[in-house]
């Protein structure tokens, strides 16, 4: 299935694009997202232990399925306020 | 009342917004953008966000703070986009009948806002360089 991945704040500098496109056997995990993010996009390794992935407007746990109609997004620990 | 927005933070109106007969306490805690940051002199702040889950992360603040106090309003608004030193970048005003809830209620929603709701903050520093504000990441200093 083929995802996009919306990213945010640092991820997306460095990704150097807002949305990417993952492509990742169906059923597969949030977990398998990050290792297919950081492969495809070396350039978000500084990141990488600490990226974020949400489905619709909730954080995700690495054991969360994914589908190809999530609305997914990835990015770095927040700073607001 | 919950909000994002591009325009400067109007507090007293939001203040105004929470006010109410009912009310005994009404707390504004407004987040401003400070100059010194361990040493480095901040000249601006820009503000990222993810609209969507932002606005439901708050809105589900507001549940929380609604749940455990007896709040009679409470208005939130975060400012995006390009801040300058001083500039306003949040506001929360809770009003509750007595002053202990009104106190412990806004640092409750602020504190959880800066630890929950997407929104990031890109020191811009004085000497030029730039940098997120990623809590946990080891920064990474870009002149652009």
């Amino acid at each position: 299935m083929k995802l996009d991945v919306r990213l945010f704040a640092q991820a997306r500098d460095l990704a150097g694009a807002e949305h990417v496109s993952v492509e990742l056997p169906d059923s597969s995990t949030v977990a398998t997202l990050r290792e297919a993010l950081a492969a495809q996009f070396p350039q978000l390794a500084p990141l990488s232990p600490n990226l974020l992935i949400a489905i619709g407007t909730d954080y995700a746990s690495s054991e969360t399925i994914l589908s190809p109609e999530a609305d997914i997004a990835c990015f770095p620990p927040v700073s607001g306020g | 009342m919950i909000e994002l927005t591009r325009d400067t933070i109007d507090y007293t109106a939001l203040t105004e917004s929470v006010r109410s007969d009912q009310a005994g306490a009404v707390v504004l805690f407004l987040g401003t953008v400070r100059e010194m940051t361990a040493g480095r002199q901040t000249a601006a702040l820009d503000y990222d966000a993810y609209p969507e889950m932002a606005l439901a992360k708050l809105a589900e603040l507001e549940t929380e703070a609604r749940d455990r106090w007896p709040i009679i309003e409470v208005a939130m608004i975060h400012r995006i986009g390009h801040l300058e030193l001083g500039e306003v970048s949040v506001a929360v005003a809770v009003s509750t009948p007595h002053r202990p809830d009104a106190f412990e209620a806004a640092r409750h929603l602020i504190d959880r806002l800066k630890e929950i709701v997407p929104i990031w903050k890109k020191e811009n520093f004085t000497d030029g360089t730039t940098e997120w504000v990623h809590p946990g990441v080891e920064p990474e200093s870009n002149s652009d």
